[in-house]
């Protein structure tokens, strides 16, 4: 964090040296292979999400739309992916099935930081009861393996993309109120914390301008390795039924959907298990690089 | 280390309380009827207010968790709406085969994990590396239930080299219930084939259920060797002229394989999640496939039954990692 702590220094020096870290983070994350395979396969994700349904040869197909004359075709030119039961293009379902994934990934991961961050904060920086229950609290949550809890809570809410999400994000803030407490512990009794207060900081100011952006690589780094688990597991539930509901073009209820038509028509199954797969395979490498560059000691 | 003991028993009942609190929230604070959800879906009016009495759901929020716990500690888990059978019965018949599952699951993770991680780290960044990177970050990445149905297509369907699923065949001999896990049952019985032919149903689902684990022990296994082998002792050991093999294998491995200890405890826990996923696939009668089938027809109380069960094996393992932490390493020891 030499940039922030070396931009205060004058207004006019600060722009040149913010440049220089940043070309420098670049360099770095530039210079490993696997990271930028894992930049390559997000971006191309996040176009397909943007562009989707304009990319899609046969964007009705994505919802609902039933052509029995062409059910369970082979992959051919027309149908790259081949088509499904109903007769629908499984390459339009995929490339219109990532939008759904992104805001899996998005609802769930950011949904699990606007509740983990604050709760972390509260336990590292004060002292007393409240942080001490925090932190029980997130002990037993991370006690309990993930994927069962949530699907209890579905179980609860009743299945569905929406109450998929919900259960997801609240099995999935313990792990950042773990992460951003150990920072912030660490950084409390740092000495530009006690120089702040000393300067007559109150403890809002002190928490979000001088903490909060010290524990910001280990949050990002984190962010991105769930989107990726965040998109494994919503497509875990959507396989067991739980999560989207078909036809909706989710990768994980297609799946489950093809599975009757195995071994003959492979092709239902295969293509959305490798965009999960391709996903996924993405953010993680994208989180590796980026740990790497923001934060090196935590390897 | 008898004070190390207790104290973690300590722990773990307080533990298990909020095991508790956290189940019995997730039905009763849930919006929703708590009575309707026990009823289940296709229950009458009537019905739902004879459970609502019978179960004490019109009591306040307080004496209804006491009566549960209570429920709990005589080990009363409920009933299944669909099959009206007991849960604890029902449990206690599908555990041990899932157990049975991930115990080979998680052996062949160490296997292949723990020698792949120090090959990795001995060659670091020549070709073996990469490859063994590779399987690490694919397995961390392949949805679970896919490379389940992936591997049946291919390795049971169109090869033939395993069954397709179930424990053992429609002609095989089950041996008499001891443990309920076959292979131990069976080699109880002096039955060696028997126990073979369970190994050898299991592989598929076992291999499908170990890959995140098999990744992810690699990972952690890679990262400690690279830093134990560039130590101080190591150098020395080298400059003795001890053998590279002792010298990993004994030397090094000793202390990296203490981090990878804690992630194996780690990965037995997401292993009996991930049971719901991949036993379905294979159609193996664990708790899994149980708790998958149960949360399909919102039959409640299975599903929370066995998040519970799953929670309460997930602490137990991590206790005894944490003893075997402080029998291995005596900093830790000490401590306490």
């Amino acid at each position: 964090m030499t940039s922030a702590s070396s931009a205060s220094a004058t207004p006019t020096a600060r722009r040149p040296m913010k440049y220089r870290e940043t070309r420098r983070l670049i360099r770095t994350y530039s210079r490993s292979f696997s990271s930028m395979v894992g930049l390559v396969i997000v971006a191309l994700f996040l176009l397909i999400a943007a562009f989707g349904p304009l990319l899609a040869p046969y964007p009705e197909d994505a919802y609902g739309a039933v052509d029995f004359s062409a059910k369970l075709l082979p992959p051919s030119p027309e149908h790259w992916f081949g088509t499904d039961q109903v007769g629908s293009d499984i390459l339009s379902r995929v490339l219109i099935g990532a939008r759904t994934t992104l805001q899996i990934g998005l609802t769930v991961t950011g949904i699990a930081i606007l509740i983990g961050v604050p709760l972390g904060m509260i336990a590292g920086m004060t002292s007393g009861w409240l942080p001490e229950a925090i932190m029980r609290v997130t002990d037993i949550f991370l006690s309990i393996p993930g994927l069962i809890l949530a699907i209890a809570i579905v179980g609860a809410l009743g299945p569905g993309i929406g109450n998929a999400m919900v259960a997801l994000a609240l099995v999935w803030w313990p792990g950042y109120v773990r992460l951003v407490q150990a920072k912030t512990l660490s950084q409390r009794n740092e000495t530009y914390v006690d120089a702040a207060r000393a300067l007559g900081a109150g403890p809002l100011r002190v928490v979000f301008v001088h903490v909060l952006p010290n524990c910001l690589s280990p949050i990002i780094v984190k962010a991105s390795m769930d989107m990726g688990l965040a998109i494994l597991a919503a497509a875990s539930l959507g396989f067991l039924g739980l999560g989207a509901q078909p036809p909706y073009p989710e990768w994980g209820a297609m799946v489950s959907t093809g599975r009757s038509y195995l071994p003959d028509w492979w092709w239902c199954t295969l293509f959305p298990g490798l965009a999960i797969y391709f996903t996924v395979l993405g953010f993680n490498l994208m989180g590796d690089g980026l740990r790497d560059v923001l934060d090196p000691r935590q390897r | 280390m008898t004070r190390l003991i207790l104290k973690r028993l300590g722990m773990m009942v307080v533990m298990l309380l909020g095991l508790a609190i956290i189940t019995f929230s997730i039905a009763n604070i849930a919006p929703g009827d708590p009575a309707r959800l026990a009823a289940g879906p296709d229950a009458t009016p009537e019905m739902v207010e004879q459970i609502r009495e019978t179960r004490g759901f019109d009591k306040p929020l307080p004496v209804r968790f006491a009566l549960y716990v209570g429920q709990l500690v005589r080990g009363d888990l409920g009933t299944s709406v669909y099959t009206g059978r007991s849960v604890s019965d029902d449990i206690a018949q599908f555990l041990p085969a899932t157990m049975e599952l991930v115990f080979f699951a998680i052996t062949i993770a160490i296997v292949f994990g723990i020698p792949l991680g120090t090959l990795a780290a001995l060659w670091q960044n020549r070709f073996p590396d990469h490859g063994i990177r590779l399987i690490a970050v694919s397995g961390a990445a392949l949805p679970m239930f896919w490379l389940g149905l992936m591997l049946q297509w291919y390795l049971a369907l169109e090869l033939g080299w395993f069954p397709l699923g179930g424990r053992l065949g429609v002609f095989d001999d089950v041996p008499p219930q001891i443990t309920g896990m076959i292979t131990i049952d069976a080699l109880l019985n002096g039955d060696p084939r028997t126990a073979l032919t369970a190994l050898w149903y299991m592989v598929l689902p076992a291999a499908a259920l170990s890959l995140p684990a098999l990744a992810a022990i690699i990972r952690v296994n890679r990262a400690e060797m690279l830093e134990v082998l560039g130590r101080d002792y190591v150098i020395n050991a080298k400059a003795q002229g001890i053998g590279p093999l002792r010298i990993t294998a004994i030397y090094a491995q000793k202390n990296a394989i203490l981090p990878s200890l804690a992630m194996i405890g780690l990965r037995f826990g997401w292993m009996l999640g991930g049971t719901v996923l991949v036993e379905g696939v294979f159609d193996f009668p664990g708790i899994g496939l149980y708790a998958a089938k149960a949360a399909v027809s919102s039959d409640f109380e299975p599903i929370m039954a066995v998040t519970l069960i799953l929670g309460a094996a997930f602490m137990f393992t991590n206790l005894l990692i944490d003893l075997a932490y402080a029998v291995l390493d005596p900093r830790v020891r000490n401590q306490v």
